[in-house]
């Protein structure tokens, strides 16, 4: 199955960073994600996109999964030649990855 | 209790003028926000100011203030907004001429002293790069994030016009001085920073950046409602959209916009405060608490702008059986074409149809014509079946940020009268 039947997501940029925000469709798939959803399978997942460290923050009160992706390839809004200059669509690549 | 209602009328500079004007008609809030300064639009508006030195401010304000300032008047809003851009001062004397034609009076302040381009150190390093600043390019701009502190004294105003100020504290400082909040009051100057920040990006709260039509529906879009918060002296909100008007407005959407572009849910720095939203809750009603904050940062951030050269953008499509193929050959011609040149060329989209796409950046005009004349050619010098070229120029304004201590950066407010009340 798809993250995208369990999840919806949010990319938000600041300079070369990306956030790529989680939320399950409902509250109880929250344990699933935080087990399914490691920092490495979304590093793994993004890799042709994301250069450097995935961290991850959970926040088990809304619930939320926060990646901070550091080192977007070919990114800073500023002066990146990928047609997505904001990495905005990179929300959309994370909800194809395939979960258990 | 006491309670005040703020609304967002604008999230960026090139966004919808209705859901403002909606807004103003029927939402009786004390205050309405346009949040229209993006990073680079500064560093944009600098050049424009270069070039006129009567220009420089947000491109749309004409247009914004033409037709949301008379409502305002009529319904006694305070307009809040960063569309002074890079020349606060001609965008509050555009301000004052549009309000003086109309007859409608009212008292303009603006805030200047964000722009620290003669006070920053161009050899400190660029918090991306590690590089000092002045290696990055020819500087444009620079200009520090004010906070809460430096709008408070503009607030006596109807019309309030800034530019660089951070995004959540147009929000917070209205808030602050409705509400009697001291700015070292750090429960409630989180409260509000969380407010500002909610809502700083419009219908982006409100079902704007949401639908996923069968996943999340979000119903008649194309009517889209802009979001307002209640605010009480306790610094709780409930947040809130015109009956009537399209998107959505509930749990899923808040939480999207609560961690949006946060790199740091424990520590998000702003002028006013160091927010921490791991605590925060989102009820079914759409209530909001929790926000805790630390003490305010002793330092400034600043965004430098520098000129990186244009960008060039060349796309030509194919379609149908094979068309993948011929793609992948086009790009592989235009690159042996351009060998020697820093290029990204890809192939977007599906099998059956896809897009040839080639962008560079350079400071030499010759070069990116080159580019563009080379993927042109692919009409008649490449593979079968190629159509619906572009080819799109833009200038480009790098940016990368560093850090001023607060006593370098030196904010004032200038008041423009009505000319009846000048007298």
């Amino acid at each position: 199955m798809l993250l995208h039947e369990l999840a919806h997501c949010r990319a938000g940029d600041k300079g070369n960073v990306a956030t790529l925000s989680v939320f399950p469709r409902a509250d109880a798939d929250y344990p699933l994600l935080e087990r399914e959803l490691t920092a490495a399978r979304v590093r793994a997942h993004l890799a042709e996109f994301v250069g450097g460290e995935v961290v991850r923050h959970e926040l088990p009160n809304l619930p939320a999964l926060q990646f901070v992706c550091h080192q977007i390839v070919d990114g800073g809004v500023t002066t990146s030649l990928a047609l997505d200059t904001h990495g905005k669509s990179l929300s959309s690549r994370l909800l194809a990855l395939e979960i258990r | 209790m006491m309670t005040t209602r703020i609304a967002c009328g604008a999230g960026f500079s090139g966004d919808r003028i209705e859901p403002a004007e909606d807004l103003l008609r029927r939402a009786d809030a004390a205050d309405l926000v346009l949040e229209c300064l993006g990073e680079r639009t500064v560093a944009q508006a600098q050049q424009r100011r270069l070039a006129d030195p009567a220009l420089g401010y947000e491109r749309r304000l004409p247009a914004r203030f033409e037709r949301l300032l008379p409502l305002a008047r009529a319904h006694g809003a305070r307009v809040i907004t960063n569309m002074g851009a890079a020349n606060p001062l001609a965008a509050g004397r555009v301000t004052r001429g549009i309000l003086d034609a109309r007859g409608l009076g009212g008292r303009v302040a603006v805030l200047t002293g964000d722009d620290v381009l003669d006070v920053v150190d161009l050899d400190a390093p660029a918090w991306e790069t590690g590089r000092p600043l002045r290696s990055h390019g020819e500087i444009v701009s620079a200009n520090a994030y004010l906070g809460a502190d430096a709008l408070l004294p503009a607030l006596d105003a109807d019309v309030v016009i800034a530019g660089r100020v951070a995004d959540p504290s147009l929000f917070l400082a209205p808030l602050a001085q409705r509400l009697g909040w001291a700015l070292d009051d750090l429960p409630r100057v989180a409260a509000g920073t969380l407010v500002g920040h909610l809502l700083e990006c419009a219908g982006q709260l409100t079902g704007g950046y949401f639908a996923d039509p069968g996943y999340q529906d979000v119903p008649d879009l194309d009517r889209l409602g802009f979001p307002f918060a209640d605010v009480a002296d306790d610094g709780s909100a409930v947040l809130g959209k015109l009956p009537g008007t399209g998107g959505v407005l509930n749990r899923a959407t808040v939480r999207e916009q609560l961690l949006y572009e946060i790199t740091d849910p424990g520590a998000y720095l702003t002028p006013d405060v160091v927010l921490d939203v791991r605590g925060v809750t989102i009820s079914d009603d759409v209530r909001v608490a929790g926000a805790r904050g630390a003490p305010r940062p002793d330092e400034l951030k600043v965004s430098v702008g520098y000129r990186a050269g244009s960008k060039v953008e060349a796309e030509i499509t194919y379609v149908g059986p094979n068309a993948a193929a011929r793609g992948a050959l086009a790009a592989d011609v235009v690159g042996k074409r351009l060998a020697g040149l820093r290029v990204r060329a890809e192939v977007l989209g599906g099998p059956t149809d896809c897009r040839l796409r080639v962008a560079a950046i350079s400071h030499d005009p010759a070069v990116l014509e080159r580019i563009g004349d080379e993927v042109e050619s692919l009409f008649t010098n490449g593979p079968a079946g190629g159509g619906g070229v572009r080819v799109h120029v833009t200038d480009v304004i790098g940016i990368v940020s560093t850090l001023v201590p607060r006593a370098a950066v030196r904010p004032s407010v200038t008041f423009l009268e009505a000319p009846d009340a000048a007298a």
